[in-house]
């Protein structure tokens, strides 16, 4: 499918040979030795034909190892445990061998070689099939970027230590090693960073290309320079892999309106991002418009608490406390409790009421507006989802003197047991277990442990949990409420798939 | 090797039944060649159209004193904001002509400090626009980064301006002139120019490209940590917090980040904002100022966590050189200024402090007798020395104690206002509705002496002029208004300030330009 003009077409080489001749020198390396590793940076876009069915299927068993990663990620799996659930999917879907040993001198060695070469084949045409189809949209580059980088984490953490080094070699990555003199003179620095050894090598680098071992504070920072440890070179590479593809995303979202107006090529690629973003709506679209076909009033909301997760009931119990929310905190609530089924006229009513120390026209003023653009009745009209744990987890921090976040995540232990104690969870086993998921980063896990001990009654008779479990994991506060709601009213779990196709068929 | 000339060749798409080949370009200088189309076009477009301002009115209308300080506008969601612009915008058409009307009626009574008749004056007589202009050109004359740049009026009667650009010095004068604006505020320098915003039919294009990097700090973050004021008020015991801000940050920024022009601006009441306008700052993309921020950001946690520092150990070099400075000033101004567990027997220091044993310990001493917050830092070595607590880990007890000063004393940042390229800030000099005092920089090597209750008001300096009985001008030499004024020494450091950065840009520029040259 993917056809470049023939290797002799000078097109390509014609706006090259001015401007970046290393550039056509490993682009011709490239398809001499065609994939000398199997790491890939994905720098050069394919070149020889390939079939129908095979830029449909290499794209989407992509897709799938992406829509993988992603769910893992929002699992905030990483590291080496991100490697070890991934591998089966990637066996599966991407295999990667290593170079045969075998020479391609026996019949074994050339179909070693041979399958090598597909794989490594595979997984670079279908990197920029996929890059194509999702680079339409912010939100899909974006997603795209993250999952690809995560990909390349785990196969860099992979790879044998030789394949490594000879493929960051050929990268010619711009890193100073720091001299004995220099090392010798920040050693009291560069001692007290994180990932330093004894005898560590150290490289520095501009600032700017590791922003995120900046951010978190992992490498020594002076006059603009960052001296990443060996041990951190990793890093490195894939902050590099990041930038570079980032970049590329732009330039392919960029040449894209051409492609539109190629009226075969867009369904198929159209297809494709569709299929990322149904994974999305797994996990972030769990909305709920009404229970049971009835509107919930204004007047109602206090009622319902009781199944509301801690965050939701923080923020209510704050509001309820002080008369006020401060701006975080009002969006994530006004978004959940619109998913709840609240409608713009009872949330108007809610919120009027519940800023106590607030006038009508300060009111009207200030809050009205935000609010109805929260319901899509402002502006872009656009209808905001209610966020979603992991939104609620990463995206705004609470700083002092703001309620809205994940108490799990965000609230200092002693608050968060004594708030999870104020939702009636008085056993020890219960809390301890909270304390461990927290420590060990699994906010999710706290969460639904609370959810399953407070409802484990109805779990047990209502929905036949036999052993009181939930099954799947929770990971939306909206999913939260519905599913304590439903089995306070003595419906079985997953009800509402089957309502809906019924709604369908009417 | 990632160059968007890889990218440069044709896909072909060959669909197997038939002959049809769909060419597929996907290469980026296809993207210049549309850019440039367009950039014609808009061009043209443009010069049939007389750009008018684009008036706005903010949805979120507050009294003009609380939206100035308040942070509820400005920590929205970019897409909530830009929302807001948009349909502000759309109701800004039909409202322009009322406003009009609405300026000429008699307005509400304003503070004396600042009312329209002062500002218009100040404007005119003490502005130094000039100054302003080679500050964001970083050039004697105007460059893109002028003409590019948005400026933003909010006037007397709180409507709020967007988009507004300007050619020259003048013309930015000439129209503040008009429109007396309460203050104003300045964004990013763009793509094109923001007044044309509205005629260009893809937004794609115009874009935010570079920014001066900002923090704000703002005392009022410090609340739960100052006992002297809180709100808007500040005195000069709070004061210190913002000096010792300005320290750290000021020493990270220069030594870490090797940037070298920073300005640093007296907000007007309680707080500073810091410009790093050093080149390779202004084009930091979000991704990089959040980076900056978080790297300088310690303090943190909602109201619902009780230790809002936790930094790892051995102490990272920025944070190990933060608490050198910090740790001989604990003593004077939190101890002893601030005094913030005088009060209690279970201060929120208690909950700071690693072992229960020496907790109680501490707890039933406190109980017995009142003690102030110094004989209470003391007491902790002195109770845990005296053995209350086998288990006691003196390597935590010491890290929980520098906690306790970072918790106290290390700058607190507004992130959200660092992080955005595409933040508004308020401008150097403009003057504080609620205050009357001008916006004034800051000397980062004399921090310590600034006296934020000694800031000159509007009124006062407009008084000076009249006053002013110096030799009124000498042969061939005007003095200008601004240099009878207690605003002169103020206007002098920034005209070094913005001398040295036009120095090395200048520098800068000729080393970009010799570079290029040789390829
Ligand atoms: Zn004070």
């Amino acid at each position: 499918m993917f056809r470049q003009d023939t290797p002799t077409a000078p097109k390509k080489y014609r706006a090259l040979d001015t401007r970046k001749a290393n550039v056509r020198q490993s682009a011709a390396q490239w398809a001499s030795s065609d994939y000398p590793h199997r790491l890939n940076f994905y720098n050069i876009p394919p070149t020889a034909e390939v079939t129908l069915d095979e830029f449909e299927q290499w794209a989407i068993d992509r897709l799938k190892v992406l829509g993988e990663i992603e769910t893992l990620l929002f699992r905030n799996k990483n590291g080496q445990e991100l490697a070890t659930e991934m591998k089966p999917v990637l066996d599966k879907y991407l295999p990667l061998s290593h170079n045969p040993t075998l020479g391609a001198g026996t019949k074994e060695g050339r179909e070693a070689w041979e399958r090598c070469r597909r794989e490594r084949k595979k997984d670079h045409y279908s990197h920029f099939i996929v890059r194509l189809a999702f680079a339409r949209s912010e939100e899909l580059r974006r997603r795209f970027l993250r999952c690809e980088a995560a990909l390349f984490s785990v196969r860099f953490m992979n790879e044998d230590s030789d394949a490594k080094r000879e493929f960051v070699r050929e990268l010619g990555l711009a890193m100073e090693p720091v001299g004995d003199a220099e090392a010798k003179q920040y050693a009291e620095e560069l001692g007290g960073m994180f990932g330093a050894r004894n005898n560590s090598e150290w490289y520095k680098v501009e600032w700017e290309r590791v922003p995120d071992l900046v951010e978190k504070r992992m490498v020594f920072v002076r006059r603009g320079m960052a001296y990443v440890p060996s041990s951190l070179q990793g890093s490195l590479v894939q902050a590099e892999f990041t930038q570079r593809l980032e970049k590329d995303l732009e330039l392919t979202a960029r040449a894209l309106p051409r492609l539109d107006e190629d009226s075969r090529l867009l369904p198929i690629l159209n297809h494709l991002s569709l299929g990322f973003s149904a994974s999305d709506t797994l996990n972030n679209n769990n909305t709920l418009t009404s229970l049971n076909g009835e509107t919930i009033t204004a007047a109602q909301i206090d009622g319902l608490v009781q199944h509301f997760p801690l965050c939701m009931r923080h923020l209510h119990l704050t509001l309820r406390q002080t008369g006020h929310l401060k701006h975080f905190g009002r969006l994530q609530y006004t978004l959940f409790l619109k998913g709840i089924g609240l409608s713009v006229e009872e949330a108007l009513i809610f919120w009027r009421q519940a800023f106590k120390g607030v006038t009508d026209d300060k009111f009207n003023k200030e809050y009205r507006y935000n609010i109805r653009h929260s319901y899509g009745l402002e502006g872009n009209r656009r209808n905001y989802k209610p966020h979603s744990c992991q939104q609620i987890l990463t995206d705004h921090p609470p700083g002092p003197g703001e309620s809205h976040g994940c108490p799990y995540r965000h609230f200092s232990m002693d608050n968060l047991i004594a708030a999870v104690q104020s939702m009636g969870v008085n056993e020890k086993g219960v809390l301890d277990g909270v304390k461990k998921d927290v420590e060990a980063k699994k906010f999710h896990l706290a969460c639904n442990r609370v959810f399953e001990f407070t409802r484990r009654k109805e779990l047990k008779e209502v929905a036949g949990h036999r052993d009181g479990s939930l099954g799947e994991t929770i990971t939306h506060p909206n999913e939260y409420f519905e599913k304590s709601w439903k089995l306070v009213h003595g419906e079985a779990l997953g009800g509402s798939e089957v309502k809906k196709e019924d709604r369908m068929e009417e | 090797m990632s160059s968007p000339h890889e990218m440069e060749h044709e896909m072909e798409i060959e669909l197997p039944d038939g002959p049809a080949t769909l060419n597929a370009k996907s290469h980026d200088t296809l993207g210049e060649e549309v850019l440039q189309e367009e950039v014609e076009k808009m061009e043209t477009e443009l010069e049939s159209k007389k750009a008018t301002p684009e008036v706005e009115v903010k949805k979120e209308e507050k009294k003009l004193d609380e939206m100035f300080d308040d942070d509820e506008f400005m920590d929205q969601d970019d897409a909530e904001l830009l929302e807001l612009e948009r349909q502000a915008n759309e109701q800004a058409m039909k409202k322009e002509e009322e406003q009009v009307e609405i300026k000429t009626e008699p307005s509400a009574p304003k503070p004396t400090y600042a009312d329209d008749d002062l500002m218009l004056a100040y404007y005119s007589r003490l502005f130094p626009f000039r100054l302003l202009t080679s500050w964001l050109s970083h050039s004697p004359l105007p460059t893109p980064s002028f003409h590019n740049r948005e400026f933003a009026f909010t006037l007397q009667n709180d409507a709020y301006l967007r988009y507004l650009s300007y050619r020259t010095s003048d013309d930015l004068r000439k129209d503040i002139l008009r429109l007396n604006p309460s203050r104003f505020e300045i964004g990013p320098v763009y793509t094109l120019n923001p007044r044309e915003r509205k005629a260009m039919r893809n937004n794609a294009k115009f874009k935010p490209i570079e920014k001066e990097l900002v923090f704000d700090i703002d005392l009022t973050d410090y609340d739960p940590v100052r006992t002297c004021c809180d709100k808007a008020n500040i005195c000069h015991k709070c004061w210190m917090f913002i000096t010792m801000a300005i320290k750290v940050i000021d020493v990270a920024l220069r030594e870490d980040f090797g940037f070298e022009h920073i300005l640093w601006i007296y907000s007007g009441r309680r707080g500073a904002h810091a410009w790093v306008c050093d080149r390779k700052a202004r084009l930091l993309d979000d991704q990089k100022r959040r980076a900056i921020t978080s790297y300088l950001e310690i303090v943190k946690g909602g109201a619902q966590s009780n230790k809002h520092v936790n930094v790892r150990r051995p102490l990272h070099p920025h944070i190990a050189r933060s608490l050198e400075i910090l740790k001989p000033l604990f003593k004077e101004h939190i101890l002893e200024a601030q005094d913030p567990w005088g009060a209690s027997s279970t201060p929120h220091l208690s909950k700071l402090l690693p072992d229960a044993g020496l907790v109680s310990a501490l707890t039933k001493k406190w109980e017995s007798a009142a003690r102030d917050s110094v004989q209470k830092w003391t007491d902790i070595d002195t109770v845990a020395k005296s053995g209350v607590s086998r288990s006691l880990d003196t390597k935590a007890l010491r890290d929980a104690k520098q906690d306790v000063i970072l918790e106290y004393m290390y700058p607190r940042l507004d992130a959200n206002v660092s992080i955005h390229l595409n933040h508004l800030l308020k401008s150097p000099f403009v003057v504080h509705p609620g205050t009357g005092r001008v916006c004034v920089p800051i000397e980062t090597e004399r921090a310590e002496e600034f006296d934020p209750l000694a800031v000159p008001r509007v009124s006062e300096l407009l008084k000076e002029i009249d006053e002013y009985e110096g030799v009124e001008a000498r042969e061939g030499e005007v003095v200008q208004d601004w240099e009878k004024t207690g605003l002169r020494p103020y206007v002098e450091y920034f005209r070094r300030f913005v001398n040295g950065l036009m120095k090395d840009e200048m520098k800068g520029k000729r080393e970009r330009e010799g570079d290029s040259m040789e390829f």
